[in-house]
């Protein structure tokens, strides 16, 4: 059961940082757009995750849920180190959330339509940024639970420039999913080309944030380079992502939007794969060489089973539905798109 | 402020917020499905125009309680990491059930939000009520989790560890069944008053009197009989906490001496130096009665409770009063819809019946929260009750002060906006609702294009 449980945690985290990440892209995405096109961007957008947005972020609530029954340990030592980024984070949430709907709902349309697109966009920006930051930090050894100063403990557990540049990497590449996303869902040719150059743009910058991560990594002597070329399972990923960079390169002007679209999920995939891969069954590397491990800190096997159990029920109920949702509005658009 | 009161109060505040936006999200899709069904069942836009008026509050209100939801679960860990370290593996189970309804909700209230005129009209009735249950299950659960904070079970307490653990044990905890029912009638007591004040108000003012006076009289009905059976439950969590959690009881009623034929405190304020109750109503031996069911049985007072371990009794006093108080008066109000119902059919063309449940609008709310700090509040000083203390579960981070600050500005300016966005919900009414009925052929010609037209054209400035 337990590695059943583990699955669960893996899946929702990559699915959190797809569905939820092509969610925050699309602010991302509005933040960096001329304005010009600004309120078109929006509409598209809206109309793209409208429906999903809300179900995108229960992942993280799944993510959460896990630990805390499964692996508390983890969830508590994030909880008091992480203390300041996560509450951040959790602005961020909040900001987010409320400025997407209030903007759609308010029956008045005027000024504070300006001031819910401010923050729906900044918001969109600092989220996955923290985020980022805070799955940098997991691995960056600079966990130090025998710190005994307050700058020691809570503050330079994160504030250090690799996870910073993991925090950019996310949003770079929160950016490729949306734009990526967003390509299938117009049937406006000028809009398609300015969004296949955003998904270009976001693409190339996150390879160059990416360049970051590794650059700040051997600053700060984490063996980042060994971590993805040295197992076989990290080069093979590896080069399966690089492979399909190369393929999505190749049909940026054809109207394969599905395949495009699985490429940059792929990815996604292969770049968590390859982080987790290499550290597993340790999901939290501490200072001096200490660790925190799925497998070893686990708790009894009733609370196990009861939470594995309850997981398999949940999807049972859940993935159908969620999938029917995603199936059923994108064919809505898309019979409406022909129709045009 | 130290740590310690800034991470409760942080806790308080947060817990305070996300109540609110909860209980509407969970009964607010009932009232939506009632006027939805009445539509499709009699084709009166009237009762279109409220379900969608409806469904906009609730996406508002949903969005706004699923944020403060998901930040909840994370403060449980940024506020109390010992608790969170102990507590999740023996009571994460309601919690992963309450993920999956949750979960459901949020795709259900996708479909039901953006599926008007793109479904079967009865799937999309139907995903409304979805939303409803949904909502309503996980409330149940979220209080099974703070029920074991209350009652704990399904584990062992030896020297100092948690052993034999049992999550499902756990879940069925002896107090979920008592305050899970008396939550869930609050909920539709509290939001239903709080639709029907609003609407009666505008009735009062003359503004679409036909729009109003139907929202008005679905929401009144949920509303009252929720009120008028509430007090049963009541009696129900009164006899239970004076089971297992006497000191709690006491702190309610603030019952110093332990004492046979105990009496009824009403109002008065508790002064714990002298132990006494100033200016207090006693109705001698009810709360022996109410308690045990018996006018003469022994109800246990603080005395019997060691200092170290009492309730803040003044809060937790004023809090019970507060809320039976308000409990009370609506269940008046409510006798009195019934009789105009039966009895007396003139007064539903009265005015004052509709002052009434104006000014009754943030009586259930008021009554929530209080009946939240009395659970709460009357806890302490356990957050695990007899084994771990509140103290020992906060977080060895300081400054949690900034923290509490930081979330307070920003509950309060959420808050305002949210009140400002119903504010300018009601007034568009006239605009948004009227104007549709000229249009059902441009509706009909091409449904999708007119939902984003209708969203587009700015309606006439306030």
């Amino acid at each position: 059961m337990l590695y059943i449980i583990i699955a669960f945690l893996w899946l929702s985290v990559l699915f959190y940082l797809l569905l939820g990440g092509a969610d925050f892209g699309a602010g991302i995405l509005e933040l960096f757009t001329s304005k010009v096109h600004k309120n078109e961007t929006r509409k598209i957008m809206y109309r793209a995750i409208g429906p999903i947005w809300e179900a995108n972020h229960m992942w993280l609530v799944i993510t959460v849920v896990i630990l805390f029954t499964g692996f508390p340990k983890v969830f508590t030592t994030m909880s008091i180190y992480m203390h300041i980024p996560l509450l951040l984070m959790l602005m961020g949430i909040i900001a987010r959330g409320t400025a997407f709907s209030f903007r759609h709902y308010d029956a008045v349309r005027d000024e504070m339509q300006g001031v819910y697109n401010k923050i729906f966009r900044f918001s969109s920006f600092i989220t996955p940024f923290f985020l980022g930051v805070i799955a940098g930090s997991t691995v960056s050894r600079r966990i130090d639970p025998n710190a005994v100063n307050f700058l020691d403990a809570y503050v330079y557990s994160w504030l250090n420039p690799f996870s910073f540049s993991v925090g950019l990497f996310t949003v770079a590449v929160c950016g490729f999913l949306a734009a990526v996303f967003i390509i299938g869902q117009t049937s406006d040719e000028n809009e398609r080309k300015r969004f296949i150059r955003k998904a270009k743009i976001f693409n190339i910058a996150s390879f160059a944030v990416g360049g970051l991560v590794f650059i700040t990594a051997l600053l700060e002597k984490i063996p980042l380079v060994d971590w993805v070329f040295g197992n076989p399972v990290g080069i093979t990923a590896f080069v399966l992502a690089t492979i399909s960079v190369f393929i999505l390169w190749g049909i940026w002007n054809t109207n394969k939007t599905n395949l495009m679209r699985i490429l940059a999920g792929f990815q996604i995939t292969m770049i968590l794969l390859i982080i987790t891969w290499k550290h597993y069954p340790n999901i939290v590397l501490l200072k001096g060489g200490g660790y925190i491990s799925l497998i070893e800190n686990q708790v009894s096997d009733k609370t196990l089973n009861a939470l594995g159990l309850a997981l398999i029920i949940a999807s049972i109920f859940v993935l159908p539905a969620l999938f029917y949702l995603i199936y059923s509005f994108q064919k809505i658009k898309e019979d409406a798109l022909k129709s045009h | 402020m130290n740590d310690f009161i800034a991470a409760r109060s942080q806790m308080g505040l947060s817990l305070g917020f996300h109540i609110i936006f909860s209980c509407i999200g969970m009964v607010m899709p009932f009232f939506m499905a009632v006027s939805h069904y009445l539509y499709l069942k009699t084709g009166n836009e009237d009762y279109k125009n409220v379900t969608k008026a409806w469904s906009k509050g609730v996406a508002i209100f949903f969005a706004t309680g699923a944020v403060s939801g998901t930040v909840l679960s994370f403060e449980l860990g940024l506020l109390w990491p010992t608790f969170m370290e102990h507590a999740g593996p023996i009571f994460g189970m309601p919690f992963s059930l309450e993920g999956t309804a949750f979960f459901i909700e949020a795709i259900a209230l996708g479909f039901y939000l953006y599926g008007w005129d793109k479904f079967n009209k009865w799937f999309h009735w139907f995903t409304g009520i979805v939303v409803g249950i949904s909502g309503l299950v996980s409330g149940i659960l979220v209080v099974a989790a703070n029920a074991w904070m209350n009652a704990p079970a399904g584990f062992d307490y030896v020297n100092g560890k948690y052993t034999n653990i049992d999550p499902i044990k756990a879940m069925f905890n002896e107090a979920w069944f008592s305050q899970a029912l008396h939550m869930s009638i609050a909920a539709f007591a509290a939001t239903g008053f709080a639709v029907a004040g609003v609407h009666a108000f505008m009735i009062l003012k003359k503004k679409n009197v036909e729009f109003h006076t139907k929202s008005f009289k679905i929401a009144v009905i949920f509303g009252t009989i929720a009120a008028v059976i509430q007090p049963l439950s009541g009696d129900h969590s009164a006899k239970f906490v004076a089971k297992t959690q006497p000191a709690k009881l006491a702190a309610m009623e603030a019952l110093f001496h332990t004492e046979k034929a105990a009496p009824l405190v009403i109002g008065g304020i508790p002064d714990a130096k002298n132990q006494k109750v100033d200016y207090a109503l006693e109705l001698p031996g009810v709360l022996s009665f109410m308690a045990h069911g018996d006018f003469n049985a022994e109800v246990t007072g603080l005395d019997r409770i060691p200092k170290e371990d009492q309730p803040p009794v003044a809060i937790t006093h004023f809090a019970f009063q507060i809320m039976v108080g308000l409990g009370t008066a609506m269940m008046g109000i409510s006798f009195l819809y019934f009789i105009a119902l039966w009895k007396k059919k003139n007064w539903l063309k009265q005015n004052w019946l509709l002052w009434l449940f104006a000014a009754a609008t943030p009586m259930g709310f008021i009554a929530v929260e209080a009946g939240w700090v009395v659970t709460e509040v009357g806890r302490q000083p356990w957050i695990i009750k007899g084994i771990m203390r509140t103290a020992d579960a906060v977080t060895p981070m300081p400054g949690i002060q900034y923290s509490f600050y930081l979330f307070s500005a920003v509950y309060v300016s959420l808050a305002v906006v949210v009140t400002f966005m119903l504010y300018r919900q009601i007034k568009m009414v006239p605009n948004l609702y009227d104007i549709p009925r000229q249009q059902t052929t441009v509706i009909k010609q091409n449904k999708i294009m007119t939902k984003i037209k209708k969203e587009e054209v700015s309606p006439v400035k306030i």
